[in-house]
C-alpha cells in the first residue's frame, strides 16, 4: 500500500461566556466604578485583607463580611517588560509589545494583584518602588477601569 | 493499612514539537504498547486504566472516551484525572492510591498532549479567572518573569546562575533519546538568547512538546512476578495553595513543595535528603524555578540552594544529579510532563537509563507541580 501523506486538519472556535461574577467582585466592580475606590474583604480570625475580595477565607475557612478600602497606591514585588506577542484570545490579536506587567501589593492588602506597569523601560523598574493606578475616564465596571500602574515618587 | 506498591513498567514516545504522523489517541497507544513491552505484560493482566491530558489545549473534551480503544480501557475500570500541570504526578500518585488500597492489584496510567493542535496560550488562559486575571495576564513566562525579578532580589540569583541550570538540563537532554530538545548550548547562548519577558529568555524556557508517557503500578505480590527490579512508592504527597496568582507571598518560594516534601521524607524514613537521596526529578518550568524549587526541598539552609549548585553538586557528575533526564526544559507534554518525572525516576531506580543512568540509584525523589503553586512529590526506592 502507497505511504499516505500526514494530513491536518484545521479548525476555528469562536466561544461566547457570561460569567456571573459574584457578590464579592460586584460590589467590587460598582465601588471602583464610581467612586474610583479599591475594596477588599477582610478575615476576622487572620486579620488579612484579600484583593481580589471573595467570600470565604481560604486558609481559615471563614466567611468574609467585613470590607475595606485598601490602596490605592502600593508596592511593586516584582516586575517584567513583556516582548513577545502572543495572541489575546480575549481580543483575537497580539496584544501590542512591549508592555509592562507585575505583581503589586496594595496598602492594607495581604495578597498581590496583577496587572499592566506603564513603564517600559525595564532599567527604570525595581523591586519596591511605589506605584499608584491610573484610572480610565470612562469606566465600565471591570478590571480594566484601572489601565495601569504608574511608578511614583 | 495501605498494600505496598511499585512501578513495574515505563513506556513514552519520542517527544516532539509535532507528531504529524499520529493523532492524538494513536499517539496515547504507542506509550502503552511500549509500557507492556517494558513489563512483559499483556492488556489482559492491567486492571485498571488512569488516563489525563489538559483538555483545553486540544480542545477536545471527554479525552479518556476518545482514547477508550487506544488505552486499554474497554470493558475496564477506569478515569480520567486531569489537574493542570501536575496531571502526570496526580495519575501516579492515584495510581499508587488505587493498587494501596486492595481494591486494585495494576494500575496503567497514562499522561499525554499533543500540543500544537491548539494555541497553548489561549489553553493557559482558560486556567486563569476571567473576571479578575485575564485581561492582564502574560502568559506563563509573563508571570515566571516577574515572579522571577521578586526571587532575584529576595535570593540573590542572577541570569548567569539561571543560565547555567538551562545549559545543563539540554545538555543533560543530549544523553536521553526520547526527549525532545537535544541542544548543545552553552552559557553564553543564553544570555544571548531573545528576551521573552525580562529576565526569562527564549533560552530559559520549557518547550511545547508532544508526547505521552505511560507506567505500570502493581501489587507487591504482582510486582515479584513481574518484574526483578520494581521501583517501589516510598512516598506520595500532594498539597495546595490559594488560586490567584496573587495570594501567596512569593511564588518562587514553594511553599506547597516545601509542605509535601517534607511529609514525603517523613513517610520514607528520611532525614537527611542530601545524602539519602540519589537522583532528583524536579518539574521546573524555567530555568530560574529549578533554583527556586530545589531550595524548597530541604537539602540545605533555606535561600542557601545557589551554594550546593555553584559546587557542582546537581551536575550530572555530582552528589546528587538534577534532571539526568533534561527534565521539563527538554520535554514539556503537560499532560504527560510530570508523570516523566516519575517515570525517569523509575527508570534510574530500575537501571534502564542508558547513557542517562545515575550510578548505584537507591532513592529517587520526583516533583510534580501546577498552577497554581501545587506541589506533587513521589520518592521512590529499590526496596522497602
Amino acid at each position: 500500500m502507497a505511504e499516505t501523506k500526514p494530513r491536518r486538519i484545521s479548525y476555528r472556535a469562536v466561544l461566547p461566556f457570561r460569567y456571573s461574577a459574584g457578590r464579592a467582585a460586584s460590589r467590587f466592580f460598582a465601588e471602583l466604578r464610581d467612586n474610583k475606590r479599591i475594596l477588599a474583604t477582610r478575615c476576622p480570625k487572620c486579620t488579612k485583607a484579600y484583593v481580589p475580595p471573595r467570600p470565604v477565607c481560604g486558609e481559615c475557612f471563614e466567611p468574609l463580611k467585613e470590607w475595606i478600602e485598601v490602596g490605592p497606591e502600593g508596592t511593586l514585588v516584582g516586575y517584567t517588560v513583556v516582548h513577545f506577542p502572543f495572541l489575546d484570545p480575549l481580543t483575537g490579536r497580539e496584544r501590542p509589545v512591549p508592555y509592562g506587567y507585575g505583581f503589586i501589593v496594595l496598602d492594607g492588602a495581604a495578597t498581590k494583584i496583577q496587572h499592566f506597569i506603564e513603564e517600559t523601560d525595564i532599567t527604570k523598574l525595581r523591586a519596591g518602588m511605589r506605584v499608584k493606578p491610573v484610572f480610565r475616564e470612562k469606566r465600565q465596571g471591570n478590571f480594566g477601569d484601572i489601565e495601569s500602574f504608574r511608578v511614583v515618587g | 493499612m495501605e498494600r505496598k506498591v511499585a512501578i513495574v513498567g515505563v513506556g513514552q514516545t519520542h517527544h516532539k514539537a509535532r507528531r504529524e504522523d499520529v493523532n492524538m489517541m494513536e499517539m496515547v497507544h504507542e506509550a502503552v504498547l511500549r509500557c507492556l513491552e517494558d513489563a512483559e505484560i499483556t492488556i489482559d493482566q492491567v486492571d485498571a486504566v488512569l488516563i489525563g491530558n489538559m483538555e483545553h489545549f486540544e480542545g477536545v473534551n471527554l479525552s479518556d472516551m476518545w482514547a477508550v480503544d487506544f488505552s486499554g480501557a474497554l470493558g475496564r475500570f477506569g478515569m480520567k484525572i486531569t489537574t493542570g500541570g501536575s496531571t502526570g504526578t496526580t495519575l501516579s500518585i492515584a495510581s499508587y492510591y488505587h493498587v494501596a488500597s486492595g481494591l486494585f492489584d495494576t494500575v496503567l496510567c497514562i499522561g499525554w498532549q499533543k500540543q500544537s493542535e491548539g494555541d497553548t496560550t489561549a489553553g493557559l488562559v482558560s486556567a486563569t479567572d476571567p473576571i479578575w486575571e485575564r485581561a492582564s495576564f502574560a502568559g506563563a513566562f509573563g508571570t515566571f518573569a516577574a515572579a522571577a525579578t521578586q526571587f532575584m532580589k529576595e535570593y540573590g540569583v542572577s541570569e548567569e546562575h539561571a543560565a547555567k541550570i538551562a545549559v545543563k538540563n539540554r545538555q543533560n537532554g543530549r544523553r536521553n533519546p526520547y526527549a525532545h530538545l537535544q541542544l548543545d548550548i552553552s552559557v553564553e547562548d543564553v544570555l544571548k538568547s531573545r528576551v521573552l519577558a525580562y529576565p526569562i529568555r527564549m533560552l530559559d524556557m520549557c518547550p511545547a512538546s508532544e508526547g505521552a508517557c505511560a507506567m505500570l503500578f502493581a501489587s507487591e505480590e504482582k510486582a515479584k512476578k513481574i518484574t526483578g527490579r520494581p521501583a517501589w512508592v516510598a512516598a506520595a504527597e500532594t498539597r495546595h495553595d490559594s488560586p490567584f496568582i496573587g495570594d501567596v507571598p512569593m511564588f518562587m518560594d514553594l511553599r506547597t513543595l516545601r509542605a509535601a516534601s517534607s511529609a514525603a521524607y517523613k513517610k520514607a524514613g528520611i532525614t537527611n535528603p542530601l545524602k539519602e537521596l540519589d537522583v532528583i526529578e524536579l518539574y521546573e518550568p524555567v530555568s530560574w524555578a529549578e533554583i527556586a524549587f530545589l531550595d524548597a526541598l530541604w537539602l540545605t539552609e533555606k535561600g542557601k540552594i545557589r551554594d550546593l549548585i555553584d559546587k557542582g553538586v546537581t551536575n550530572m557528575d555530582g552528589e546528587l544529579p538534577v534532571n539526568p533526564s533534561g527534565g521539563v526544559l527538554c520535554t514539556n507534554p503537560i499532560g504527560a510532563t510530570a508523570m516523566l518525572r516519575v517515570a525517569e525516576a523509575a527508570i534510574q531506580i530500575r537501571g534502564k537509563g542508558g547513557a542517562r543512568q545515575i550510578p548505584n540509584v537507591r532513592t529517587a525523589l520526583a516533583t510534580g507541580y501546577g498552577g497554581n503553586w501545587w506541589s506533587d512529590v513521589m520518592i521512590l526506592k529499590d526496596r522497602l
